[in-house]
């Protein structure tokens, strides 16, 4: 029987630990994706997910993995990994591998896996929302339940493409869900400069489509609300605008070194307080679900298996030369040379 | 089987007739564009599509090219096969981020793991009088961007098969209809499986002394101008390109190294347009064929004007072409 604590949150102990475990996952692969662009082993433009962790895990595990579609921006790998995707194949994308999950022709930016449901992984800010609403407008097309998650980072919702995407989308009932990953920064740009209202959650409403603002550090409160949105999405079959309030612990990229530039540190600091994964460690201990000890061997587990996958990405090959033309397209190969 | 009757048909009429029969044949077709549906299309391609198939198969878009470009794009990505009209060409360099990084690169960034089986269709080049913002020749620019296959055909029966073809593409395909072409007459075969291939040049008119190559409306206007030729003596023989990417060298290099002179015939701006192209790979393969240098006739490099006589004076016609033959040493 539940005990008081889980009737509350609506989830299992087994649920707590797990998102503990997945959360933690996620930040040390994203620490170990840090290492291997210092060490010179990853390249390229890298965005790592740190401090937003909560977002993949709550809403990921609120779908039909596998059923329902799923797209993002370049901040990817934690959605790739939440989807179930081999995360030896993420990391060897990540260092340039034939073995990566696009034989070492995406990168970091665009990790895919349509099999279990995630069409990437894409670069330009804001460019693969309308995608995103195609994928809905095919499930709609063909009659399918199925919902399709359309993450975007807040700088993304400025552009053109993404209100023109919106209208369709509330004129047209596309069963999907907008997910505005507002970390307060738009790279090295502050809200408060790149937004005439920084309520973004409103920009759903100018059409027609049910928009809300929700808390992303509390990983308790956000699965019950990520939930909620999925099922109206599935059950009503209309698009929803979500404002997820979250913080960007890291730079923009890999080559963002200077934070101090646009944000100070006592602003980290304070934000850091919000940190999801030390949030749910302490109401897991305080609420007696979980020990400390346990959570430390969550820790060193998961550290241990990201280094586990470091390692085997890390020993995969590199791409052969005559790659370089494979799947340009479906059934032909272009002319050869330079 | 194939059948052997046909019936004369505009190009226009055969657009459409491909496309009732690619949507019959397949529920996964669909059209998306600006007043494709209640308006019946700008050029009234899809005449009589909407009462047929209802909205949910031919919609009605806003104006908002990038947007539904992409989300075109996306149903494809999920394995629908959209057909994209654009009201004119022009219009799709709003959607030029959506058709080049997205569409084009889907194949590649996925590693062939997601195809993109989408077909962009339109006119492109000049209509009349629709002046500079209106007129655009894109094929070029898509031309070159790997990921696309640019199809310009040039007549009824291959406007008819090359977009059957390019629906049964599994990758993106910019299909380019000059206006000027819309009701241009020909024989169009009358079996709904006929379908001609992507990446095939063909030759219109043989001839013995000088190569005319061109594609789309360009084709036509060779067509005249050899006619022109013809009355001097001079036998020129027409290859009409149809394929840009894939480009069909093979069949245009073995015209040159017959007539050993070639001259390369395209609407949009001279300069850095697509027959520029075709020019420099003449040279760079055929350059022991050749009895003089390649020719090159193309639209003047200026916005297009508005006043018929400007516009005219834009546009490459069969007495451009012949004077360019004259120049090369005849």
């Amino acid at each position: 029987m539940a005990n008081k604590v889980e009737e509350n949150s609506l989830l299992t102990t087994a649920e707590l630990e797990q998102y503990y475990r997945e959360m933690l996952f996620i930040r040390h692969f994203e620490e170990k994706c840090n290492v291997a662009y210092r060490q010179g082993k990853a390249g390229g433009y890298m965005h790592v997910y740190i401090g937003m962790e909560a977002l993949a895990v709550a809403f990921i595990n609120s779908i039909r993995k596998g059923h329902d579609y799923v797209i993002t921006a370049y901040r990817d790998h934690a959605h790739a990994l939440m989807l179930g995707t081999d995360p030896v194949a993420v990391m060897a994308e990540i260092m340039g591998r034939s073995a990566g999950t696009a034989g070492g022709k995406g990168g970091s930016m665009h990790i895919y896996d349509p099999k279990n449901g995630f069409y990437g992984g894409w670069g330009i800010v804001g460019g693969h929302i309308p995608l995103g609403a195609g994928l809905a407008f095919a499930a709609k097309y063909r009659g399918e339940d199925r919902v399709t998650l359309n993450f975007m980072g807040d700088g993304a919702s400025n552009q053109g493409v993404v209100f023109e995407t919106l209208n369709m989308s509330g004129l047209w009932d596309l069963p999907c869900l907008y997910i505005v990953e507002n970390n307060e920064f738009a790279m090295g740009t502050r809200l408060e400069y790149h937004a005439a209202d920084m309520e973004l959650w409103k920009r759903g409403q100018a059409f027609g489509i049910r928009s809300e603002r929700i808390d992303g550090m509390d990983i308790i409160e956000l699965k019950k609300n990520a939930q909620e949105a999925i099922d109206y999405v599935r059950n009503e079959g209309k698009p929803m605008w979500l404002e997820i309030m979250t913080y960007r612990f890291a730079g923009h990229g890999a080559a963002d070194n200077d934070r101090q530039l646009y944000r100070t540190k006592e602003e980290e600091q304070k934000n850091f307080e919000r940190d999801p994964v030390k949030r749910l460690a302490t109401y897991l201990i305080e609420n007696k679900i979980a020990t400390v000890e346990k959570l430390d061997a969550i820790d060193a587990d998961t550290h241990e298996q990201v280094e586990r996958i470091y390692e085997l990405a890390d020993a995969s090959p590199f791409p052969n030369k005559d790659e370089v033309y494979h799947n340009i397209y479906s059934d032909m190969t272009p002319e050869v040379g330079h | 089987m194939a059948t052997s009757t046909s019936h004369e048909l505009t190009f226009r009429d055969a657009i459409q007739k491909s496309l009732y029969e690619e949507m019959d044949k397949n529920a996964d077709v669909f059209l998306i564009g600006e007043d494709i549906g209640r308006y019946e299309g700008t050029f009234k391609v899809t005449k009589g599509f909407f009462p047929k198939y209802g909205h949910r198969r031919v919609v009605d878009a806003p104006i908002t090219e990038a947007g539904f470009a992409g989300i075109a794009t996306g149903a494809a990505m999920a394995g629908l096969r959209p057909v994209v009209e654009f009201m004119t060409m022009s219009f799709s360099i709003l959607a030029l981020d959506q058709i080049i990084n997205h569409s084009a690169k889907v194949h590649y960034m996925t590693n062939g793991e997601v195809k993109c089986p989408i077909v962009f269709r339109g006119p492109g080049g000049a209509a009349k009088q629709l002046s500079a913002q209106h007129s655009h020749s894109m094929e070029g620019w898509y031309a070159h961007v790997p990921g696309l296959k640019v199809i310009c055909p040039a007549t009824p029966a291959d406007a008819y098969g090359l977009l059957k073809t390019a629906i049964a593409d599994d990758n993106p395909v910019i299909f380019y209809e000059n206006p000027g072409l819309y009701g241009v007459k020909g024989l169009v075969p009358d079996d709904p499986n006929y379908m001609v291939p992507l990446g095939k040049a063909q030759i219109l008119r043989e001839g013995k002394d000088i190569s005319l190559i061109g594609y789309s409306r360009m084709t036509q206007v060779n067509l005249a101008a050899a006619e022109l030729l013809a009355k001097d003596g001079i036998d020129a023989e027409v290859v009409d390109v149809r394929s840009l990417l894939p480009l069909d060298t093979e069949t245009i290099y073995a015209s040159v190294r017959k007539t050993h002179r070639a001259v390369v015939v395209y609407e949009d701006w001279r300069s850095g347009g697509f027959g520029a192209e075709i020019v420099s790979r003449i040279q760079e393969d055929c350059f022991d064929s050749l009895d003089a240098p390649v020719g090159r006739v193309g639209g003047l490099n200026v916005p297009m004007p508005y006043a018929r006589v400007l516009e005219l004076e834009c546009i490459p016609d069969e007495n451009d072409v012949v004077a360019m033959v004259r120049k090369l040493d005849f």
